[in-house]
């Protein structure tokens, strides 16, 4: 199943991944221990002529061992995703110093990105805005902050295991760092309106000559 | 409608007051369930519509879309094109034209059908059905007493649901739709008519859940009293049946959760009417859009409990009555229930991980989710114990509830996946969030609901719903349901959104066209598949095998009431020696011994 994910293109993307499949193993297991016990005891303790149920009320082992024991798995998987989590989404703990920082402010039905350009100050005369176009360099540290203008909407870039909704008035960091050049989609993943489907940015990931090219036509110096 | 003959020892009434306004519990219980019925229908007819969209976007609908001809050279050629001819040569805007003009589904409509699918679902299938119905006709029959304890408020509980239901149903057709910000109504979409359009739609939506909300408070207080107040003589807690307990839970979670989102509605409607800003930031400060998150999910929640917990009380009393075995660890499904409801308060932040709460109550609610999972496990390892060394016996309501187990396992491990902060980053508002909720409430409760009403069939109306039908909508169900909902787990690995009209305005969905079309046959036949319920149920009611008194031979004290059940159920109050779930006890001559038989008397027959 897990075939279908979209290629992944980020650092921490591969993290996200192992979880995934990790807990996918893991489900599959006990869906096919369950599923298999089931089926079982549905073959062979049919109603047959002449036999009786056995009189069984429970079993306290039992019940203290299952419980102990889904107690245990669950309680694991949360500890091994709790770093995970907060490397992704915790600003505190964003690699410092990023290499670009972009506003992303989402709008019925478009993608505002706005690049601080070389003073790194935003709401100065060296500011580029586009449209539904975000670029960045490869294998460099993105920041993000990403606001909304009207309604909820939601960044989501699937090949780099990132979404964040975006709320008006409010401005919420993300960071990524891409490790493959190309052009990927940035639909919105948050219902907004009657435009809603079709929402639809792009991410380029440009080499890095590719990339100070680009600067370099934006901004000449 | 057959109770007539037998009611007579109480008072006559007349046709109003025992069909209409009836006070009887069993008559309210069967209004509920008629009503949720009809309302199924409702609800799935606008999936189907939307579901079409999917597998075939900006393609006309069949039957009712006009011809390809038409739309390219405005040549009339079949009836529709006839329709639609006169539709856009009337002087008025006609609401086809308005909303799917030569029958494409508009993008805004299309967010107002999933909208009201789910609200439909939700507010006005599963929980009427299950609370509503299930609740009033079973709980004075199985805690063995005469009626609710406030008849009076009883039938207004059912008659505040009816209005509820004519305000969300007249949403459809006032200017500017009905609502289209989704079931969950996340504000400011919700809040303020400039940013969808919609206009009265979203308040009649508002109102019409603050009346549905009247409507469960009323109907669970009523449901706790009774049952503490009204048990028969030896019928303790511990010896109630598991769907008296659930109901009971869900009862209180109802009397709790309800007021939460009554209050949040009331904050909407004077966004939306009084010019208040409570869900909405503005740079002068104002209220916050994720308070409306919040106040949803606060009692959302409990909500999604409070769909799946007389399921689960349902399917467990099937398990044991066709495996011929008591409850494995009764006490431990009670305690488990009972946690589900006090862990249900403290979980609701993981619908918002994505949403610009803190990152760290990320991982507080991802531990109380990881939690949450615990009980749900034990419950299912307890049904495969029931089962264990059983004799089961494959009558179609057991196979609806072996369904309900083997799907809420499903959809109980899919939580597994969102529950974790990192994996519900990538399938967050996607379609997996789809899949997992329609296996527990689909998979689950609707399993759980159709084996109840063929089970209870027999006591409710006196007669045998139609076997082989029940059986053939089984498994058309059963294989139908999982074609349409397994291939959407896919489809949210990939990524796929949900609540889009248009997957195919993506490159990277492109793939996933052929399942979407697989998804939309397969979600066509199921919904046909209902059809043969339906018409089994009434014509069952007319026209099934009389039944005998305890047709499945069960222990529980609704057995023990003559069918059909007269008013006030019982000629003498039963008393209850024993716990629910004895069978198969040895040394007994029969393999049931219900809870109002005598010690040591021989065992009473059912027939
Ligand atoms: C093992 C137990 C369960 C776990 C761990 C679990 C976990 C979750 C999580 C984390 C979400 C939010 C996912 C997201 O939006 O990203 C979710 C959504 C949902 N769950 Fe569950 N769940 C469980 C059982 C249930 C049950 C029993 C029901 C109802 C009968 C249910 C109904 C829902 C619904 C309706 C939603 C989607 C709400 C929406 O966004 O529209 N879940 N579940
Ligand atoms: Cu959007
Ligand atoms: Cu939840």
């Amino acid at each position: 199943m897990l075939q279908w994910l979209p290629e992944n293109v980020s650092t921490f993307g591969q993290s996200v991944d192992s979880l995934f499949y990790g807990i996918y193993y893991l489900t599959l297991v006990v869906f096919i221990l369950v599923m298999g016990t089931l089926i079982v005891f549905l073959i062979k303790y049919r109603h047959q002529e002449g036999k009786r149920a056995d009189y069984i009320e429970g079993s306290t082992t039992l019940e203290i061992t299952w419980t102990a024991a889904t107690t245990v798995i669950v309680f694991g998987l949360a500890m091994l995703s709790y770093p995970q989590w907060n490397n992704i989404k915790s600003p505190t703990q964003f690699p410092e110093n990023p290499d670009v920082v972009v506003q992303v402010s989402g709008k019925q039905f478009n993608w505002d990105m706005t690049y601080p350009g070389p003073d790194n100050e935003f709401g100065t005369d060296d500011d580029l805005d586009l449209e539904n176009e975000l670029h960045v360099p490869i294998n460099a540290v993105v920041h993000i902050r990403l606001t909304a203008e009207d309604v909820i909407h939601s960044f989501f870039v699937p090949q780099l295991r990132l979404k964040q909704d975006a709320l008006p008035n409010r401005f919420i960091d993300v960071w990524f760092e891409a490790t493959k050049a190309g052009r990927y989609e940035i639909p919105c993943a948050e219902l907004c309106g009657f435009g809603h489907s079709g929402m639809l940015g792009y991410l380029n990931v440009h080499t890095q000559d590719d990339y100070d090219a680009w600067v370099q036509e934006r901004w000449p110096q | 409608m057959h109770d007539n003959e037998h009611a007579s020892h109480h008072h006559e009434e007349s046709f109003i007051s025992k069909y209409i306004f009836s006070l009887d519990h069993k008559t309210i219980g069967k209004q509920f369930l008629i009503y949720g019925l009809i309302m199924f229908f409702l609800g799935g007819g606008l999936a189907l519509l939307f579901r079409w969209q999917l597998a075939y976007p900006e393609k006309p609908l069949p039957i009712i879309g006009a011809s390809q001809q038409y739309m390219d050279e405005g040549e009339v050629v079949t009836g529709a094109d006839r329709m639609w001819e006169r539709i856009y040569e009337s002087e008025k805007e006609e609401w086809l034209e308005v909303n799917m003009p030569n029958g494409v589904v508009e993008p805004a409509f299309y967010n107002m059908l999933f909208t009201m699918h789910a609200t439909i679902m939700v507010f006005f299938v599963v929980v009427p059905i299950l609370v509503g119905a299930f609740g009033n006709f079973l709980i004075p029959l199985m805690i063995g007493t005469r009626d609710m304890a406030f008849p009076v408020l009883n039938m207004l509980s059912f008659w505040l649901a009816v209005v509820a239901a004519i305000v969300m149903t007249v949403g459809f057709f006032v200017p500017g739709g009905h609502a289209a910000a989704g079931w969950t109504g996340y504000a400011p979409l919700s809040s303020d008519a400039q940013w969808t359009g919609v206009d009265w739609g979203q308040n009649l939506w508002a109102i019409s859940l603050l009346i549905q909300g009247f409507s469960s408070l009323v109907g669970s207080i009523n449901y706790i009293t009774t049952i503490i107040n009204m048990r028969a003589p030896g019928m303790t807690f511990f010896r109630l049946p598991l769907v008296v307990w659930s109901l009971f839970i869900v009862a209180i979670l109802l009397l709790l959760a309800f007021p939460v989102l009554s209050s949040a509605l009331a904050l909407l409607i004077f966004d939306r009417l009084a010019g208040t800003t409570f869900f909405t930031a503005t740079a002068e400060g104002g209220g916050d859009p994720l308070l409306w998150q919040h106040l949803f999910w606060f009692f959302g929640h409990p909500e999604v409990y409070i769909l799946i917990l007389p399921g689960m009380g349902i399917a467990s009393e099937l398990i044991a009555v066709f495996s011929r075995k008591p409850i494995f660890g009764y006490r431990s499904m009670v305690y488990a229930m009972i946690s589900i409801a006090f862990l249900g308060w403290i979980v609701w932040g993981h619908h918002m991980f994505q949403s610009g709460m803190r990152p760290g109550l990320g991982s507080v609610f991802m531990t109380t989710t990881m939690l949450i999972a615990v009980p749900s496990a034990i419950k299912t390892f307890n049904w495969l114990g029931t089962m264990f060394r059983g004799a089961i016996k494959f009558t179609t309501p057991m196979l609806h509830g072996i369904a309900f187990v083997s799907m809420f396992v499903i959809g109980g491990l899919s939580g597994i996946y969102m529950a974790n902060t990192p994996v519900d980053i990538f399938i967050h508002d996607t379609y997996y969030i789809v899949a997992h909720i329609h296996y527990v409430v689909f998979g689950g409760s609707l399993f759980a609901i159709f084996g109840g009403i063929i089970f209870w069939f027999p006591k409710m109306y006196g007669r045998y719903m139609n076997d082989v039908l029940s059986k053939i909508h089984f498994w058309l169900t059963f294989v139908a349901f999982n074609c349409t909902f397994f291939p959407m787990h896919i489809l949210g690995v990939g990524g796929h959104m949900r609540r889009i009209s248009n997957p195919m305005q993506y490159e990277f969905l492109q793939g996933f066209e052929g399942m979407n079309i697989f998804i939309t046959m397969s979600a066509f036949t199921l919904g046909f598949a209902q059809l043969i319920l339906v018409f089994n149920f009434f014509w069952s009611i007319y026209r099934g095998k009389v039944a005998e008194q305890n047709p499945w031979q069960v222990t529980t004290l609704e057995w023990e009431a003559p069918t059909p059940v007269p008013h006030g159920n019982f000629g003498q109050i039963p008393t209850v020696y024993r716990g629910p779930y004895e069978y198969s006890v040895p040394g007994e001559e029969h393999d049931w011994t219900p809870q109002a038989q005598p010690e040591h008397a021989p065992a009473t027959s059912g027939d």
